[in-house]
């Protein structure tokens, strides 16, 4: 039933792109990229239980190891994703060894350290990454079954945003219901006991931050695939501090609540922005009123009052 | 025959105080031996030493003939030590049933093949053992956090049964309990003893009179005793040391 929950949901967003207004359907498009950062971050932040500043840095790596191949090295599409993937991979397997022995605020303080040296190398070596200006990619398409599909069309980039979601969700979905991921949730609720049970916590820990990074890497690569653009805004804080903030209004340590919390924050910050230059104050009020009055989230509430099966 | 368990001259030194001095203790298997002592005077940091949450800074510990000095917490459960804590320690947040599932799926998680097609139903099968001989089964669906005290004693028994131990080491279990609830703890216990060797840490006297065959007295980091429950009674040093007569 609750694999049927999650299909109807991924089925509902493939059938909105058939009566969408054109601007809505861009914006989900965008909204269903983040969503999979978001769901790449609650793995670690609402099932391990580690709180994290430094997320950009995998989905710039993604970002990155996508756009600099392409750019540079005159590769494909495919192979420009698969390369970003990679990049991203490599990036959280080291950051994760890096923070093995770390919890709690040290945790979050050596990623955004990590993160920021990150970001300022893309700045430093300006002359290959654009550095904040960033450069373009031109002309991207998908050979698929002999035809070719431009990724700049809006019919193209739904669906390849969809593809790149689903998997996400699903693949959480898959590691939450497995012994790993009950072994997950027993980390982030008492890691000494988990160790007294004969888990081995270093290596689960260093599992959790990898395929965390590993999802976001994917949903940068996908980023830059679909949208075209590379620059190191997607490398600052803003970045790291945003899926923290859609996995909390969402609900963290839920599948659905990374999607429903982009969803809501994404549309806010756009009626905010065609309001007030200063949308970034809204963005902080709805932490700040999630925090004080919806700790568990959109979906998390949901979860408590009407729907303890949800997972 | 070999010990099951052989501690060789085991020392913990935290700073400047040394929490465990020169310890042999040898434990053979099938016994219940309880180990008393009054509060300080390192019997938790001795389990502690053999659970392998702590790490000796002299000395040795052998299980079943095998030298675990260098084994991590995690691969000494695998090998059969396992460990309830004295403070309990469950997952709160979790219900029952998953507070056993996750002691269980341990010893099915073997190959990779088990991560993606884990038999659930022979974890289902050892979690409901676990459950029924602590009689807890019937709260299966709670969560952990809506127990009573005694029962979050139990459940956390239910863990390490579920583990399946060689070696069960209870710190305290009967602490905090009524006097009806430890005439069932003393029940159970000597139903694990029928499977499991069993060294139980214990305060309560008549607790340690009822299980042990051999009782081991700890005084400042260093064993001061060893004998038959009667024995350790009439016990001069013992007497001074832990019973203040």
């Amino acid at each position: 039933m609750t694999l049927g929950l999650h299909l109807g949901v991924l089925a509902l967003l493939g059938g909105l792109q058939l009566v969408l207004p054109p601007f809505h359907h861009g914006m989900l498009a965008r909204i269903m990229v983040l969503a999979a950062y978001a769901a790449g971050y609650n793995l670690l932040l609402g099932y391990a239980g580690l709180m994290s500043l430094g997320h950009a840095m995998f989905f710039a790596a993604g970002m990155y190891g996508t756009g600099l191949t392409i750019h540079y090295l005159g590769v494909g599409v495919i192979t420009g994703f698969l390369l970003g993937v990679v990049a991203g991979l490599a990036v959280a397997a080291a950051v994760g060894l890096i923070t093995l022995r770390t919890a709690g605020p040290a945790f979050l303080i050596v990623t955004m350290m990590l993160a920021q040296a990150f970001y300022l190398a893309t700045l430093y070596f300006n002359e290959i990454t654009g550095g904040d200006q960033g450069f373009i990619l031109s002309g991207l398409h998908l050979d698929l079954a002999g035809r070719r599909l431009p990724l700049a069309d809006p019919a193209v980039k739904y669906n390849v945003a969809l593809v790149v979601f689903a998997a996400c969700l699903l693949l959480n979905f898959w590691i939450v219901r497995s012994p790993a991921g009950r072994i997950l949730l027993a980390l982030r609720e008492n890691e000494e006991r988990t160790r007294l049970l004969g888990y081995n916590t270093p290596r689960y820990r260093l599992f959790a931050v990898t395929v965390s990074g590993l999802v976001a890497a994917v949903a940068g690569s996908a980023y830059t695939l679909l949208f075209s653009y590379v620059g190191s805004t997607f490398a600052g804080i803003l970045y790291s501090i945003y899926p923290l903030l859609w996995a909390l209004l969402g609900g963290a340590g839920t599948i659905l609540g990374p999607l429903v919390g982009t969803l809501v924050m994404t549309y806010l910050v756009d009626v905010a922005s065609s309001l007030t230059t200063g949308y970034l104050i809204v963005v902080g009020a709805t932490l700040v009123v999630t925090i004080l009055w919806v700790p568990a989230g959109i979906v998390g509430g949901i979860r408590a009052r009407w729907a303890p099966w949800l997972p | 025959m070999t010990a099951l368990l052989e501690t060789k001259a085991i020392s913990k030194r935290f700073g400047g105080l040394e929490a465990v001095s020169g310890v042999d203790l040898r434990l053979e298997r099938g016994e219940v031996r309880a180990l008393i002592g009054p509060n300080g005077a390192g019997k938790t940091t001795l389990v502690s030493l053999i659970s392998g949450r702590l790490s000796p800074t002299s000395g040795r510990v052998l299980f079943a003939g095998r030298d675990v000095t260098s084994l991590r917490a995690w691969d000494r459960v695998g090998l059969g030590i396992v460990y309830t804590f004295q403070v309990t320690s469950i997952y709160r947040g979790f219900s029952v049933y998953d507070n056993v599932a996750l002691a269980a799926q341990r010893r099915r998680l073997r190959a990779l093949a088990d991560w993606i097609a884990l038999d659930r139903q022979a974890v289902a099968r050892d979690v409901e053992a676990a459950l029924a001989t602590v009689g807890l089964w019937a709260l299966r669906d709670q969560p952990a956090r809506a127990l009573a005290y005694g029962h979050q004693r139990l459940l956390e028994v239910a863990m390490a049964l579920a583990l399946r131990p060689e070696l069960l080491i209870l710190d305290e279990p009967s602490q905090g309990l009524a006097a009806a609830e430890i005439d069932g703890l003393c029940g159970l216990v000597r139903d694990i003893a029928r499977a499991a060797t069993v060294l139980v840490i214990e305060h309560n006297m008549a607790v340690v009179l009822e299980l042990a065959g051999r009782v081991t007295v700890m005084d400042q980091g260093r064993i001061i005793a060893e004998g038959t429950p009667r024995e350790i009674e009439a016990h001069a040093e013992v007497q001074k040391a832990y019973l203040g007569r």
